[in-house]
Formats: C-alpha cells, structure tokens, sequence
C-alpha cells in the first residue's frame, strides 16, 4: 500500500469514494449530528442538569456495565461456540449453526418476555434459583442476561470464518515443538482470532448499548437500580422533552464512540501482532 | 535413533490407508517414502509423529514402543508440505518456539535460545531474514525456516511431509540437493515423502516404495530403479516399455517374435509382460528375416546427447518410446515413417496379469 497510486482491477476509486460519503453522510453522519443540533437548544447548564441527574447517571453505569460485561461473557462462550462448530461433526450441526442466528431474527421484546417468563420468580428457571436466593429478573443481572442473549451471534459469527481457516497444521507443529494444549491455545491460536474476537465484542457491545426491546421487560426499570439510559430516553420522549431526550443520546453516542475508538485500537495493536501488516 | 513400525494398519472409514505396513528405519539414514498420491505414504508418517493413531500396529522409537506416546513427547521434527509458519511470530520467534515452550526447569536461558536461533539461521543461510514475518519470505526461505524451527529442539527424528511440494521446479531442485548436503552434516535419522521419484531417488539413501497401503519395495535407489520389483514399481520410476505376450519354457512370445526370457523358465504357455526401460532397446534398420519386433518410426526428438524415437509397432499399433545416443542415431539416419526393428536387451518378464494391469493401461507409462 506504500505507493499512493494503485493501478486497480475495478476502476473508479472517485465514484466509489464519493458514494461511500454520500451513503455514510446519510444513512449514518445527517441522523446523529440532528440530535446534536437539537441538544444545542439547551443552554450548557441545562444540557448539563439533563445528563448529570443521579438517576441518569445510574442508568449509564448499568447500561455500560451490563453491556461490557454481556459482550465480555459472549466473547468467551461465542468463542467456546464457534470452536465446536468448526471443529466437530455432530449430528444436528445445522440446526445447531441456524439456532445461532436466532438473537438476531427474534424481535426484542419477544426475546424480553420469554426471557422474563423462564427467569422471574415464578418462572422454571427463577424457581429454581429462588431458594439458592439468587434473583434474575428485575436486577441488574436480569439486564446482563438480556444483553447477552442479543450480543452472541455476534462473536460466533465474526470468529467461526477466521477459525474456519486457521490451519489444524499450526496445531500439529505446536505439538511437535512441545508445545501443550494450553500453551498452543495461547500462542499459537489466540494471537490469530484475537482481531475478530475483538471485532464480535466490539459489535456485541455496540448491539447492547442500543438495546431496549428485551431489557425493558426483564429489568423492571426501578429507577437508581434497574433503569438502562434508552429506557430514560424513551421515558422523557413520552413527555415531550425531547431536548432532554437528545441531550441523553449524544452522552450516550459521545460514550460509545470512545469505547469503539478504543477497541479499534486494541484491534489495531492486535493485527499488528498476527503479524498481517505487511 | 532407529524407527520401527510393526504391522501398522490404519482405516478412514471403508479407505484403506495402510495395510499391515511394517519397516525399519535404521539411524541416521535419509529415507524417502515414496508412491503416488493416497497410497498412504503421508499417513504412515504422520502415524509416526504421533499425530495420527494407527488402528493396530506399532511405532517402535530406538527399540522403546512408542505407539502409546503423544506428538509432544515423541520430540520428532516435522516439517509441513505448506509450512505450517506461525504468521503472527517473526522468523526469528518461529524458529524459538520450540525452546519457548520448554517446562521452566528445561528451558534455556534469553541469551542460549538466541544464539541458538542464530546458528540455526545461519545453518539454514538465512541469517539476514530474522526480524521478517513468513508472509515476506519465499516458499524456499519458508520452507529453510520451517526446517530450521523443527531443528531447534534437537529432535531425534526429522520428518518432512512433501517438503518441496509448494515449490517450483528450479527451487526444488536447489532446495533437495541443499538438503542432502545439511542431512550429511547433522546425519539425523530423516524420513520424507514425496510423490516425485527424481526427487526419491536422488536426495534419500534408501526409498521404501508404497501403492495402495502397502510396501511394494524397499531399497537404495539403485536397487529400485534397476531391478524393481513389480510392474508398479517399473511404472512408477520413469518411462517403461510393456510388451504383453506369452510366456513358455524360457521364452517370451511377442506377436510371432521370441524373445529369450530365462526367468520364465518354468512358464506354461501363461500369459505375461515384459517390461523395458527406453534405453534397454536396441533398434536396426527393418530388413527381411530380422528377428525383432516390426515397428515404424513416427517421430524422433534428436537433440541432447539422448535422441528419443516414438515407434509404432505394425501388428497392434502400440507406442514403443526407445533411447538411443544421438550419435548413433545420425549414423543410421533414419527418416520418420520408416520400417525398423526393435529387441529389448534387458526386459523384466512378470506373469500376474492382474499385477501387470495395476502399472496402468498406457503402454508407456508416465514417470511424472
């Protein structure tokens, strides 16, 4: 990439550029900057009053909580999920694959009542857990639990492809340089899917971030304790303040664009060290 | 150290990769297993690394059986057809991996694994090449650091899987002969596989020849090519000639041409071939009378110090491929479409029919 002029099999580097502003600009950039154009109705000291309430900032520590810690918890297991469908034939593989994408394809709020139905008190899981004193729904584990539901295909989905082709050679030569299991995981394996599993805990957390459908139900929104910041936004939608309603938004979005920005780096650091830079 | 295998049998489902497979690898000989591909050569080696499991068999390591160890603690080198380079490591990391990975008590200090790796590049002569990653190097340098990284923990052992399989033609050919040399300098007992028999017979000391999971042949290169043991060995190592006829009471029939075969002495009337490498026939101009088979001389490639002759035998009109020294052939002259007459001087007569069909239904048989 050193040269800054590359012959290209497809031409058109300009048509194709300015169509990628064009769509960014506005599918993604006119949208967001409305909502800071709108926060700039509000003086500082009420833009500041809004986003700095004790409630509201409760609602941040569970939103980004909860949703590090579901992408966290994916990142683990959709690694676990991933290993086992690229690795083992079994019967019922298919459907097992298909079942993955479920997250997606369910409506939120269809995923937050059955969530809410199996995990509540009286609910089979919930029952059961109730003796050992444990609650799920309406605490703030009720919010992770949710959250990471959402976020799994995510990591299953951007690791299974790189796992796909990681060679079993690696594997093997490992092995025969004495390498044990663990250490093979570590330095051989890890370094090579460490930038797509970045990449699915970074979607995974972007989705949960964003997540109302399925929280709502299953967090019983106490305020202080179980309110995410989307559910503050809708809440003061419903009573016409939207000012305070973007002011939200744009500390949520300002929030998220760094943890993006950070995780991108990470990424970055990442890819350097699989050695792709080259 | 020695390697034995005993008996080694290994399925994949209905396949039969290996069949009652048993050798002796002695130390510090280079062996190349050689066969075309699935004949189970790959197999057997990656039986003897550990990391495939024989169905029944053993791998006897130095007279210990081994067949129970795992891949970690058998400490054989391997070398990988496409590398098996760790990507995200620098050559320099590669070929310390090895050492890195040792057990505390085991693992030498910063300063010996480095000079370690130094002495190995340079034994590789590549040096210059350790703060690059694979993806910037060659296959040939690739494939050196591979070596180079399989030799870091001194194994007893080295096996290399069709280490220049990924490799052109010109690298090849420099890559085996440099092999060669490094295997007469540090002598460890080696076993590789490959599908090229140039390849087998100029780098290895001894060439176990295999075809559908069995040993069809065991011997130095010499011994293969000069006297092999079946038509499949004949058709395997280079060009062969088959001659199919009759064989009675120490004689060949070919059309209505005999041909001396002593071997057959006690043949009844049994149906046979003979094969003939190109440069064990002779040729004359087609007089009446001759003794030999008839055939017409379609094309000749007369340049080099070896003139090949395309013959066609005039009674079954298969193709004859003859060597014969460029010289002699400009002292016949000979013109394409002309009538000659061609006589093995040295044929190998095998009378199985059914083991004559499996060196292929081509009368000359490819030599890759």
């Amino acid at each position: 990439m050193s040269r800054r002029t590359r012959h290209n099999v497809l031409p058109g580097f300009n048509l194709a550029m300015g169509y990628t502003l064009f769509y960014l600009g506005l599918i993604v950039l006119i949208p967001l900057s409305a909502a800071f154009i709108k926060t700039f109705a509000l003086t500082w000291a009420q833009f500041w009053g809004a986003v700095s309430t004790p409630r509201v900032v409760a609602s941040y520590q569970l939103t980004f909580g909860a949703s590090l810690i579901g992408a966290a918890i994916n990142a683990f297991f959709g690694l676990i999920v991933a290993w086992v469908l690229v690795r083992y034939t079994f019967p019922g593989k298919r459907i097992l694959d298909a079942l993955v994408d479920l997250p997606f394809a369910l409506p939120t709020a269809v995923a937050g009542i059955a969530l809410t139905a199996l995990w509540a008190e009286n609910g089979w899981i919930g029952s059961l857990l109730k003796p050992l004193g444990i609650k799920v729904a309406f605490t703030p584990l009720g919010v992770v639990l949710a959250l990471t539901f959402i976020g799994l295909p995510f990591v299953v989905r951007t690791v299974q492809p790189v796992l796909e082709d990681l060679e079993s050679e690696l594997e093997d030569a490992a092995a025969s340089l004495g390498a044990t299991r663990w250490q093979t995981f570590v330095h051989v394996i890890l370094p090579t899917i460490l930038p797509a599993l970045l990449t699915g805990f970074a979607l995974a957390f972007a989705r949960a971030v964003g997540e109302y459908g399925s929280v709502v139900f299953i967090a019983g929104n106490l305020p202080m304790k179980t309110e995410i910041t989307p559910l503050l936004i809708i809440t003061k939608l419903e009573q016409y303040d939207y000012n305070g309603a973007t002011a939200l938004a744009v500390v949520m979005l300002l929030f998220s664009f760094v943890l993006l920005l950070l995780i991108n780096v990470l990424q970055w650091w990442a890819n350097r060290r699989a050695g792709r830079e080259s | 150290m020695s390697i034995e295998v005993r008996n080694i049998t290994k399925h994949f489902g209905d396949f039969v990769a290996l069949d009652n497979v048993s050798l002796e690898f002695p130390t510090g000989e280079l062996v190349a297993l050689l066969g075309p591909s699935g004949c189970g050569k790959t197999t057997l080696l990656r039986i003897i690394a550990g990391m495939e499991i024989a169905d029944a068999g053993e791998v006897h390591f130095h007279g210990e059986d081994a067949t129970q160890r795992d891949v970690r603690e058998r400490k054989v080198g391997f070398v990988f057809q496409h590398y098996a380079l760790f990507r995200h490591m620098t050559v320099f990391d590669n070929i310390a991996f090895g050492l890195r990975m040792k057990p505390r008590a085991e693992r030498p200090s910063k300063e010996a694994i480095k000079d370690k790796v130094m002495a190995l590049l340079k034994l590789v002569q590549l040096d210059w090449l350790a703060d690059r990653f694979p993806a910037q190097l060659s296959g040939g340098q690739r494939q050196r650091i591979a070596l180079a990284r399989a030799l870091a923990t001194e194994p007893k052992v080295l096996l290399l899987d069709e280490p220049f399989g990924a490799l052109d033609a010109k690298v090849r050919k420099e890559l085996r002969r440099w092999l060669r040399r490094l295997h007469d300098e540090i002598h460890v007992t080696s076993i590789f596989v490959t599908h090229d028999q140039e390849e087998a017979l100029e780098v290895a000391d001894r060439v176990v020849l295999m075809n559908h999971g069995r040993v069809e042949q065991l011997g130095t290169p010499a011994e293969v090519y000069d006297t092999p043991a079946s038509p499949f060995v004949f058709g395997f190592l280079g060009h062969v000639n088959l001659f199919h006829g009759r064989a009675h009471d120490g004689w060949l029939h070919v059309g209505d041409v005999a041909l001396e075969a002593p071997d057959q002495a006690g043949a009844a009337n049994a149906p046979a071939v003979a094969y003939a490498r190109p440069h064990e026939i002779e040729l004359d101009r087609y007089s009446p009378g001759q003794q030999g088979i008839r055939v017409q001389l379609l094309r000749a490639l007369a340049f080099g110090s070896v003139a090949r002759l395309e013959l066609e035998r005039e009674d079954n009109s298969e193709l004859i491929e003859v060597e014969i020294p460029t010289e002699l052939y400009r002292k016949l002259a000979l013109i394409e479409g002309e009538s000659l007459v061609v006589r093995p001087k040295k044929m190998q007569v095998f009378l199985d029919p059914r083991a004559a069909a499996q060196a292929g239904a081509p009368t000359i048989a490819g030599s890759t």
